[in-house]
């Protein structure tokens, strides 16, 4: 790696230093900072999946949010019937809830993704007017077939006990959810970060996004890659569904919709197809968006889109470009 | 006479609402260097990406090695023991030098000798081995393409411009590590528009115009014939020199 290709993961460091003198308080400072590690883990989930889905299938998926909402009611729907476990305040009781719910989430995104992949992405590869056509209204359908499924109502989501309430290092409060989110968001991306750069399959991919002609004419069959890594993108979805319904503590049937935006940034903040760019762009969308928040709330609005305008006019085609053929 | 490596009878392609190939009629030889040549736009690339089913024939037979591969997709034909290098090599800039040939290796790890026989054909691939595809020259990047085509033993190789922008020096290295294919009774199928390249290298030749095939027979024979290279090719090696 040479040294301009470091530049832009001291990025999140810089912006986390430079905020200290403005915040003023340590405290606060470190709070909002482990909010905004946080928020981007969880970004970085339902982001990462769409990043290789743009980058090897060429593919404008404008239905992820479904795969985000889905996730969460999956992970809804078992820990409501979980409540018992939830309470008991103890480890081991909370796992026993929250497992089952994560995979009931990630299963459940997955299998939609599967759905979404031969049924409506297939016809309409290489199209990408139709794919945004066509997509957007899978969006639409699958929120309303969401209200017939689960009802049209919110649903309020509890937190297990032991990931609920804050803890004080030094004067700062930090919440344990926030915690337990950037430890997840670790554990995600270091097993996509192996996956991709210690396995032949994470081979195939990382050619794949590159020159999937190529991976083709070396004899590998490009479509049954497409097809994995549309279901494991729509698993993680569904996982950081689950994730960030607990992070609100609610769950609707528009809230994948409410955050596509920001996914869509920090796809083309990190470079369509890096891994690695999502994961850098996701932190820097959480930091911000946490800081601008506390600095000075109307800029917090439009604080994304001023991060995207910034790296595209440095780095035009993201953080971290992938070399397409 | 033994069956051809590749034989491609009334060809046919269409990409979009345009005719590209009209009728291809040719063969390659088991264990020969046959040269496609002809000037920029007579569909010699259309050709080679038709053969490896990148696009798909609206008309005609290709078959390779007795099997009928016309409407095979690309990967079943790359098993079939066909290598391709593209116009544009195809290497995956993103990837290490060791990763781009360690993909084109379908059996696993590269057998330790070929790559050793595949080093001496190009020592730079073993110096960059751990560099990144995309940080290296031209050169370099088409001697990569080449070694990866050939990281297994392969019946037949496609390769499309080997010499395009390439210096004069890389050329030579070029040409000796197809004597040295050649050697290893590997079936090639060449295009080319370094007449000089193609001349030291063929054993065959096919000259295709307007989608069409204009000429087959031995190069040696075109080489010889001064007036035959202008009339198919437009300048005769002698103008070249």
């Amino acid at each position: 790696m040479t040294k301009h290709e470091w530049l832009p993961l001291a990025l999140v460091p810089v912006i986390a230093l430079a905020s200290l003198p403005l915040v003023g308080s340590a405290p606060t400072w470190v709070t909002l900072t482990v909010a905004g590690l946080a928020m981007g883990m969880m970004i970085f989930m339902m982001a990462s999946g769409l990043t290789l889905v743009f980058g090897l299938m060429d593919v404008l998926n404008f239905a992820h949010g479904v795969f985000i909402s889905v996730g969460a009611y999956g992970a809804a729907t078992v820990l409501t019937r979980m409540t018992k476990q939830m309470e008991a305040e103890s480890l081991a009781s909370d796992l026993s809830a929250m497992v089952p719910a994560v995979l009931a989430a990630i299963a459940l995104a997955a299998l939609l993704g599967w759905f979404f992949e031969r049924v409506l992405i297939r016809p309409v590869y290489g199209d990408h007017l139709k794919q945004i056509l066509i997509t957007m209204g899978g969006l639409i359908v699958f929120e309303q077939l969401i209200h017939v499924v689960w009802g049209p109502d919110i649903i309020p989501l509890p937190r297990p006990g032991t990931i609920t309430g804050s803890f004080i290092v030094g004067e700062a409060a930090i919440e344990r959810y926030r915690v337990a989110a950037v430890i997840v968001g670790l554990i995600v991306f270091a097993a996509m970060w192996l996956l991709l750069n210690r396995t032949r399959i994470g081979l195939l991919v990382r050619a794949g996004v590159e020159n999937p002609e190529m991976v083709e004419s070396l004899g590998y069959r490009i479509k049954r890659l497409f097809v994995g890594v549309f279901v494991a993108g729509s698993g993680l979805a569904g996982l950081g569904g689950a994730m960030w319904a607990m992070y609100q503590e609610q769950v609707n049937a528009q809230m994948g919709a409410q955050v596509l935006v920001m996914i869509f940034i920090v796809v083309i903040i990190g470079g369509l197809g890096s891994v690695g760019g999502c994961f850098i762009g996701a932190l820097l969308v959480g930091l911000l968006a946490n800081y601008s928040g506390y600095l000075a709330p109307k800029l917090a609005l439009g604080s994304n889109i001023l991060l995207m305008v910034l790296v595209l006019l440095w780095r035009p085609r993201g953080l971290f470009p992938i070399g397409k053929a | 006479m033994p069956e051809p490596m590749l034989s491609l009878t009334g060809v046919n392609t269409h990409i979009a609402q345009y005719h590209i190939l009209h009728g291809v009629d040719f063969e390659v030889p088991r264990g020969s260097l046959t040269m496609l040549l002809g000037r920029n736009g007579a569909g010699k690339t259309t050709c080679l990406r038709t053969i490896m089913g990148l696009w798909r024939a609206s008309a005609g037979t290709i078959r390779i090695d007795g099997q009928d591969t016309t409407r095979a997709p690309t990967p079943d034909v790359s098993r079939l023991g066909v290598a391709y290098v593209p116009e544009n090599m195809g290497i995956f800039a993103g990837l290490t030098v060791r990763e781009n040939l360690l993909l084109a290796a379908r059996s696993g790890e590269p057998e330790a000798k070929r790559l050793e026989w595949i080093y001496a054909l190009f020592p730079a691939m073993r110096k960059f081995l751990d560099a990144l595809a995309g940080n290296l020259s031209g050169g370099q990047k088409q001697m990569l393409a080449i070694a990866r085509a050939i990281v297994e033993p392969r019946k037949l190789l496609l390769v499309d411009e080997p010499t395009k922008g390439l210096a004069p020096a890389i050329i030579a290295n070029m040409v000796e590590a197809f004597r040295e294919l050649k050697r290893t009774d590997t079936t090639m199928l060449v295009v080319e528009q370094n007449f000089r390249f193609a001349r030291s290298l063929g054993d065959t030749v096919a000259v295709m115009d307007s989608g069409r095939i204009v000429h087959t027979g031995r190069m040696d024979a075109l080489a010889a014939d001064s007036a035959l290279q202008t009339k198919l090719l437009g300048l005769s090696l002698d103008a070249h020199q």
